[in-house]
């Protein structure tokens, strides 16, 4: 009844969901290796190249911190510490396995035939399956359902780019530590990945044409930017690199324009992580043969609302679909929600408002709804309200940790209800810190709602319910006292 | 300070009884001296422990034995909070709020006496009064009880360390510290009445004490204390008897430390010269809901309020709304419903709203839906830690859209997680719109 493409996040829940009403569900999943030579098993980006092994070496990094803040609550432990790579990767490593093998043992429970195949159309409700080994069969389905991601792209105008360079998909598979690192360009990926990798004690550096972490809100951006250098991240602003060679010894050389002063420098790394974003999988599945439209420019599949293509019978959904964020929850959601359309008598449409998410660099930032930009835009500056305060998180104070860039915004509507557009948050734990948040605005939370909610007492997240400063009064945003 | 902000002539009046074994603080009250701030700085020393343990799984190498030093941490702790103090005392002075470190007590209509540590008395007249002298821990009224026991009032400055200890009581109060103490590796053990966290969802509470006991703290039930004394040397007998027959115990400890409940600080104010009612048992002083005594001049918040949470965030709340009726013309009166809390048990948990045995009392077991799974923070898989110990519920009621009207959650980072949920309670969330909600990956939130 229903053929999936793709068993990553939104692939996986798409086809689980689907059996619970009893329908003969299949999914196809094939992982390419990377350039490197990097491969993994069933579950997608997030599971093996994305959130999973991110979060657990974020929280590696993260516990560097832990184990400086220890000796001033009192543990005594003897600097400096040591971190090794391989311990910490094959840990994580090991429990990424551990969820391969759980997605498989799901897909048996639920009565899910997977097919570890390369798929492509042959016609609009036949797929030619290819294994490894290259032998072929062919399945039919009432349901196509195109879940294939995407995968990271290289600057292959660069010389060496391909060669000598690596990608998140490689990094966390890594069985020898990267040593010195350079990632050029800034998305979030880079971001948080420099992050991490500093945090466990190697040098790294980000190399950024413009600015980082683009679409996000520019003044939050900044503040991550600003922690992590003074964490100890090197940046390398307005400069986009030009070629990278290899030289005897394994270490690259990576040459570099300098815009801001017209120069041209140079340097030497272990490695080279390219994070220029990402190409939606879509070349070997053959869409021409059925016609499936897909944006000139992205290459992205173009759906409607209920997650169909310009084909019928066949959807997509999660980071292969254009204009859709590149979320796993949203796949996951997105992926259900079809399900019970296709099968369940469901005619609920998946909503793509307020979608909250988190940036797990150094120190974290989390927001949901617009940033004060686009509200800006969208409302006009004179009919916005931004609350904002600059606070200390309880547990820097004995730790002596600076705080400079723990900062909390709320962008709200100026007008009397005083409807909440965004919420943007800097902080230890700011995906948890906004998770309720986000449900708040998907309720249409006004500011004064939010100011009837007490706070507890102490945790950062009561700072929210605490907002009354405003951009507009200039004055200082400072969270003072108890 | 919101006072001052209406420039009405202010005084505050602040004075710390010292404890039974001569303790005393600075400004700033239970939270800053003696509760949230230091519990929550101890609590943090105690993840900390847990934090090492789990960075060699995640790589990091270190000295193999790791101790923990008690007074590197209480002096770090007591330094915070004296710049607290400090901060507290430069804002009134700042704001030009007259402040007096005297025990203020009524000796007639809008009249105070203040006594200071010295013993010189002053007198001073007020149009309006507010009480809001807080709480003191109880004591058992057992042989040895004050010599001997020491109190949370005691423990945040404690200049030794308190070894082997022995908490009496199942409040929040007696397991968090219980928490903490185990958590920088002391021998700790618990005697507990009857049940644990009265008042608090029962399921979450038996979750919290199995935690604990197989986190290695010791868990004596249905015994309470009749007498306490010296015992070898240095160290602590504490005899006590069953609640369920004559079966008696001994037990030998370095310290005891008593969280068996707290007493309002109203019955040596002088409220009887100026005629507040309170409440004779409990001590504590009924007020309406625009916390007016049923004298008309004199108001009282925070911790003594009859029938209302005892919890920071409550009273500021309610002092600021109270004086901006008073002086600035508004009329929002406090809104005690929905109020979130987070207990900082080494695991911790949170709650907004009923909890399950309260929404079935009320709404009927058939008229409420109960939601609920267990999970397994990320951050634990690779230190293979307590897997499927933490535990969300949320208690919808069925003829109200399925309105959520209890949300609990037991997990690192209980707070952080469940004040976003208190906001979304407070705008009448209900299961649809939670599930209509994207969660964030990976979060223990989501």
């Amino acid at each position: 009844d229903l053929l999936v493409i793709g068993g990553g996040s939104g692939g996986l829940a798409c086809a689980k969901e689907a059996a619970q009403f009893g329908r003969k569900v299949a999914v196809l999943d094939y992982v390419e290796p990377s350039p490197q030579g990097t491969k993994w098993g069933l579950g997608g980006t997030c599971v093996n190249v994305g959130c999973i092994p991110k979060k657990l070496m974020h929280q590696a990094a993260l516990l560097r911190g832990a184990l400086k803040d220890a000796q001033h609550y009192g543990w005594n432990i003897t600097q400096p510490v040591h971190h090794t790579w391989s311990v910490m990767a094959q840990a994580v490593q090991n429990y990424v396995k551990s969820l391969n093998w759980g997605h498989r043992v799901q897909l048996q429970d639920k009565k899910v035939k997977y097919f570890n195949m390369k798929g492509s159309f042959s016609d609009a409700h036949t797929i030619r399956g290819l294994t490894k080994a290259g032998k072929e069969t062919i399945v039919t389905a009432e349901n196509i359902v195109i879940a294939t991601g995407g995968r990271p792209k290289y600057p292959t105008h660069i010389a060496g780019a391909l060669e000598y360079g690596i990608t998140s998909d490689d990094l966390f598979w890594l069985k020898e530590s990267p040593g010195k690192t350079l990632t050029p360009f800034v998305f979030n990926v880079s971001l948080e990945c420099a992050g991490f990798l500093t945090g466990i004690g190697l040098d790294t550096t980000v190399m950024m044409r413009s600015i980082p972490l683009r679409g996000f809100d520019q003044q939050m951006a900044s503040l991550v930017t600003e922690h992590m250098e003074s964490y100890g991240t090197k940046f390398l602003k307005r400069c986009f690199p030009t070629k990278v060679e290899k030289l005897k010894g394994n270490r690259l050389q990576v040459t570099w324009k300098n815009t801001d002063l017209g120069t041209e420098e140079t340097n030497c790394f272990d490695t080279v992580m390219w994070a220029v974003g990402r190409a939606p999988d879509v070349k070997t599945l053959n869409l021409d043969a059925v016609g499936v439209k897909t944006n000139s420019e992205t290459g992205k599949i173009i759906v409607d609302a209920s997650e169909a293509t310009s084909v019928p019978h066949i959807y997509a959904i999660g980071d292969i679909t254009e204009g859709r964020p590149e979320l796993t929850p949203t796949a996951i959601a997105a992926g259900k929600l079809l399900a019970r359309r296709l099968f369940g008598q469901s005619s609920e449409l998946m909503d793509y408002d307020n979608v909250p998410t988190t940036v797990f660099t150094p120190l974290e930032y989390g927001c949901v709804g617009l940033s004060e930009e686009a509200a800006v835009q969208c409302y006009g500056a004179d009919n916005i309200e931004v609350y904002h305060a600059y606070y200390k998180p309880l547990e820097f104070t004995v730790a002596e940790r600076d705080a400079t860039q723990c900062y909390i915004k709320m962008v709200c509507l100026r007008e009397r209800e005083q409807r909440i557009l965004g919420l943007h948050f800097i902080g230890p734990n700011a995906g948890e810190v906004i998770q309720g948040f986000a449900l708040g605005i998907k309720c249409g939370a006004t500011y004064p709602q939010l100011m009837k909610t007490v706070g507890i007492h102490p945790t950062c997240a009561e700072e929210i319910t605490k907002l009354h400063i405003t951009k507009r009064s200039g004055l200082d945003a400072t969270v003072t006292g108890c | 300070q919101e006072a001052a902000k209406y420039e009405k002539k202010v005084m505050v009046l602040d004075f710390v009884t010292p404890t039974p074994l001569g303790n005393s603080w600075g400004l700033g009250g239970t939270c800053v001296n003696v509760g949230c701030i230091p519990k929550k700085l101890m609590h943090q020393a105690a993840l900390l422990g847990q934090a090492l343990q789990d960075s060699r799984k995640f790589g990091w190498q270190f000295s193999e034995e790791v101790k923990h030093n008690w007074m590197t941490m209480t002096e770090s702790v007591q330094n915070h909070i004296g710049s607290l103090n400090w901060g507290y005392r430069v804002a009134l002075r700042e704001k030009k709020i007259t402040y007096e470190n005297a025990y203020g007590e009524f000796v007639g209509p809008h009249t105070v006496k203040a006594t200071n540590k010295r013993g010189v008395e002053k007198l001073y007249t007020a149009e309006r009064f507010l009480i809001a002298t807080g709480e003191r821990p109880r004591y058992l009224g057992i042989p040895g009880d004050k010599e001997y026991c020491i109190s949370s009032d005691d423990l945040f400055s404690l200049p030794y360390c308190p070894g082997k200890t022995l908490v009496v009581g199942a409040s929040y109060v007696a397991l968090e510290c219980a928490g903490f103490l185990a958590g920088i590796g002391l021998d700790v053990t618990v005697m507990v009445r009857s049940i644990l966290l009265r008042g608090f969802d029962q399921d979450i509470a038996n979750k919290i004490g199995e935690y604990m006991e197989g986190h290695g703290i010791n868990f004596i039930r249905e015994f309470v204390p009749i007498k306490i004394e010296e015992g070898t040397p240095g160290v602590l007998k504490v005899t006590s008897k069953s609640t369920k027959g004559n079966e008696i115990i001994e037990g030998e400890y370095n310290t005891v430390l008593l969280a068996i409940g707290r007493d309002a600080c109203t019955r040596k104010i002088g409220l009887d010269k100026v005629g507040v009612i309170i409440n004779g048992k409990t001590g504590k002083i009924p007020v309406n809901d625009e916390e007016q005594t049923n004298v008309p001049y004199i108001y009282a918040i925070g911790d003594i309020l009859q029938d209302k949470l005892e919890l920071t965030p409550v009273a500021i709340q309610a002092g600021r709304l109270l004086v901006r009726r008073l002086y600035a013309g508004a009329t929002t009166k406090c809104d005690y419903v929905n109020v979130p809390t987070t207990v900082f048990t080494p695991l911790e948990y949170g709650a907004c709203g009923y909890s399950e045995e309260a929404a079935v009392e009320k709404f009927g077991e058939e008229n409420i839906e109960v939601y609920h799974s267990h999970f397994w923070p990320l951050e634990w898989t690779v230190p293979s830690r307590d897997n499927n110990k933490c535990y969300a519920k949320i208690i919808c009621n069925i003829q109200d859209h399925e309105r959520v009207i209890g949300f609990h959650v037991l997990g690192p980072n209980a707070g952080e997680v469940t004040q976003g949920f208190a906001a979304a309670m407070k705008c009448g969330i209900t299961k649809e719109q939670l599930d209509s909600t994207i969660g964030i990956h990976p979060v223990c939130a989501e």
